[in-house]
């Protein structure tokens, strides 16, 4: 065997001399394998043990040109070891088994395996194996060759939808890799394009794999293409096809984490976009992916796309209705345009989006959060909520916006939560949430997340207080939402221009987000009605509760608070409680509210919720 | 010594393997492997074969004694043997493992204990006669690799 050919230009003589690493733990087929291999004159490394490859893999990953692996093995199913070798070293692998069910064929090449061969191996299948390498060769060749490596890229795009390209584009991918090794050691010269031409491998280290999720979720996951993405991440000597080549793998992933998560990611996305962000946020949706919203995904939409056709929304829109002087209706543009993302989180997002600016609007900001309602009853994932407004100026929402998400995550079970974002000035920061708390993906987790809000309610200047996060109902989310709300600027910590006014706010929103949140799920439709009054305090007729609650609401740091910031509050909570959850069904009492919040919040007490009902 | 008759007996042993089902193709591929460098190369695999699937039927044997059996388990257990079993070409025992197979997938215990004790008696058949063969083969020297059987 010419294995000193190996490797280096091994091309005239290749396939001989190629390297091949056989991974299997029968000892009589790894002898047959191996004996094979070497009639075919490759050279052969032979281990019994998944673990054992990879280490030799890891310590030199030029080492070998392929690996031949079986599928079943006690200590690393083999596919694992081929997602391993597909991510780490981007060498083609063939699987082996002595099973060729449809299903597992599919799997390995789903998981990115360039061929299936059945035992017993027969010595022709194993002479053509080489292929694999020189295809792989020749599809960096061409790929360096013209500095834009469509493969990938198109690969990557169409790996998100599609598995089986995915497991084309880690072929191809890998080959692109081979194709880099082997330019670096042959001629990098023909690739103008620096990414053909060798190229220390990068290493995924995990601030690199933070900034490119951020990225990722800033562009939206199904919008994230490598060059933009190389953009937002800057990093030096972080070329596009690194990027892409990992964006490819992580898509891989992230189809493979359940689908719930993205569920939940959408709703954080969605809430915790503010403004832009918020629509950001909409596309993060994959991202959310990871972070595992609440899932509330119907949520999302649901509450989004009430928005815009929804006379609810039309409420919110209106400046009368929406109470919200300053409402922007850009805002709740947005919104209806977040929905269109499909991904309840980026309708979230959107939510909060559009509340950029509103003062008074708070209440506007909680409109949306009650159109959500609606539709968050079908969603747990209430994210929506953290929406609201993150108009600085009164509306404390703006941090809400990030309560929001972080709501969103917990809405699971309380639609509610995209009420609390009026209440909690989620909206804005989706950020803030995080920081918040997450309060309310934390605190609600199920709706009664309220306590949170006694947090919120002591202090708060923020509204941010994430705290009114806590009507969180019950997600997770809080995390994720926080992420993505991070993305999402959040105005929220900046326009509160009233400390007070802001705690106050939040406050108030802190107490009505639980009951909001539970209600507002439930009652989404009366949300509108509701939301709808809370936009005008004065108009608060319909809505029982509402009043009474804008009114109090005051109390805390009422004073700054606006009493369109009230009617906010008065709004969140009397959501018809739909879960008739701690807060006391519908809506008609607001009391009822205030108490079954105050309950919750345990420390909401203060809330003057409480006693403005 | 005379090697032709031993040659010709050795021919006809290895014939009678085929016929009579016990190999397959596989043996053959194994066969062609089998050169200079690798003289006893087909002996070696089925050395080592029959001593790691001991430890496979052991296994099995010992899940067929625990009620109620572990189907999931039998089956992976029986998978391993199978995909050794196809390496030789040991093809009655390849089969009595499918049909072993099909029945832990349907759950028939029953089944599976028959097939258990049939896929025995393969075993132990196939393993006396090609101990004979390779006994015969060392002792009738280098051994030519011989024309198909089909």
């Amino acid at each position: 065997m010419t294995v000193e050919q190996i490797g280096s230009e091994g091309k005239d003589q290749f396939p001989i001399g190629m390297r091949v690493l056989a991974v299997d733990d029968d000892p009589t087929c790894l002898l047959l394998l191996g004996t094979l291999l070497r009639r075919c004159q490759y050279h052969v490394t032979t281990t019994s043990q998944a673990k054992t490859a990879l280490k030799m893999l890891r310590e030199n990953k030029n080492k070998f040109d392929l690996v031949i692996s079986d599928v079943h093995m006690p200590d690393m199913d083999g596919f694992k070891l081929l997602e391993h070798v597909g991510l780490e070293m981007d060498l083609p692998v063939i699987m082996l088994s002595a099973n060729g069910d449809t299903k597992l064929v599919m799997k390995g090449i789903t998981h990115g395996a360039c061929d299936y061969l059945l035992k017993p191996v027969r010595i022709e299948e194993l002479q053509n194996i080489w292929q694999h390498v020189v295809r792989r060769k020749k599809k960096d060749r061409c790929n360096s060759g013209s500095k834009d490596k469509p493969h990938p890229d198109s690969g990557e795009a169409a790996g998100i939808g599609n598995v089986d390209n995915n497991g084309k584009l880690n072929k191809k991918r890998k080959d692109q890799n081979e194709d880099e090794d082997d330019e670096r050691d042959e001629n990098g010269h023909d690739n103008e394009d620096p990414s053909a031409q060798k190229k220390p491998r990068v290493v995924w280290s995990v601030e690199l794999h933070r900034k490119f999720v951020a990225a990722v979720n800033q562009l939206g996951i199904d919008k994230a293409v490598p060059k933009k993405i190389l953009e937002l991440m800057n990093v030096e000597k972080l070329t596009r096809e690194n990027v892409a080549s990992h964006l490819q793998k992580f898509r891989l992933y992230l189809k493979r984490i359940s689908c719930v998560a993205n569920q939940q990611a959408n709703m954080a996305a969605a809430l915790g976009t503010a403004d832009s962000a918020y629509l950001r946020m909409g596309s993060l949706n994959g991202l959310g992916n990871f972070h595992t919203l609440a899932g509330s995904d119907q949520l999302h939409n649901a509450a989004f796309r009430s928005f815009p056709p929804s006379g609810v929304l039309g409420r919110l829109n209106t400046p009368a209705g929406l109470g919200i002087r300053g409402l922007p209706s850009p805002g709740t543009i947005q919104l209806g345009h977040v929905q269109n993302s499909g991904n309840p989180t980026n309708d979230l997002s959107k939510l909060q989006s559009f509340v950029p600016g509103n003062h008074n609007t708070n209440i506007l900001q909680g409109m949306p959060m009650s159109l959500e309602l609606d539709r968050l009853q079908h969603n747990k994932s209430v994210g929506h909520i953290g929406e609201l407004p993150t108009t600085d100026s009164t509306t404390v929402f703006p941090g809400s916006g990030n309560l929001v998400d972080a709501r969103i995550t917990g809405f699971s079970n309380n639609p509610l939560l995209g009420v609390t974002s009026n209440s909690l000035m989620l909206e804005g920061s989706s950020q803030q949430a995080t920081s918040h708390t997450s309060v309310s993906a934390i605190g609600f987790q199920n709706g009664n997340a309220l306590s949170d809000f006694t947090s919120i309610a002591p202090a708060s200047n923020q509204l941010q207080d994430s705290k009114a996060g806590s009507q969180g109902q019950a997600s997770p989310i809080n995390c994720n939402a926080g992420q993505i709300i991070r993305s999402a600027p959040q105005e929220w910590n900046a326009p509160r221009k009233d400390a007070p006014y802001q705690s106050h706010a939040s406050i108030n929103s802190s107490i009505p987000i639980n009951s909001a949140m539970i209600q507002l799920g439930q009652c989404l439709d009366r949300n509108n009605s509701i939301f709808h009054r809370t936009t005008d305090l004065d108009s608060v007729g319909p809505l029982n509760f509402v009043d009474p609650l804008s009114i109090k609401h005051g109390e805390g740091d009422n004073s700054i608070m606006e009493p369109s910031v009230i009617e906010k509050e008065g709004y969140l909570m009397f959501q018809p409680r739909p879960h008739g959850s701690h807060v006391p069904d519908n809506i008609g009492s607001l009391e009822d509210l205030a108490s079954a919040m105050m309950k919750q919040e345990g420390g909401c007490n203060g809330y003057s919720l409480r006693t403005s009902i | 010594m005379e090697r032709n008759p031993m040659r010709r007996q050795l021919a006809i042993m290895r014939q009678s393997l085929f016929d009579q089902g016990h190999v397959d193709e596989q043996f053959v591929q194994l066969e062609e492997l089998q050169d200079d460098a690798n003289p006893n190369f087909v002996e070696e695999v089925v050395t080592l074969y029959y001593r790691d699937s001991a430890r496979i039927i052991l296994n099995i044997e010992q899940a067929l004694e625990r009620k109620p059996f572990d189907f999931r388990k039998l089956d992976a257990y029986m998978h391993q043997f199978k995909g050794s079993s196809s390496s030789i070409g040991a093809k009655k025992v390849k089969a009595e493992s499918t049909l072993f197979r099909e029945y832990c997938k349907s759950g028939n215990g029953e089944g599976c204990m028959r097939s258990f004790q049939q896929l025995k008696k393969e075993y132990a058949t196939l393993r006396k006669k090609l101990g004979a063969y390779f006994q015969l083969a060392r002792q009738a020297g280098p051994v030519e690799t011989a024309s198909r059987p089909k």
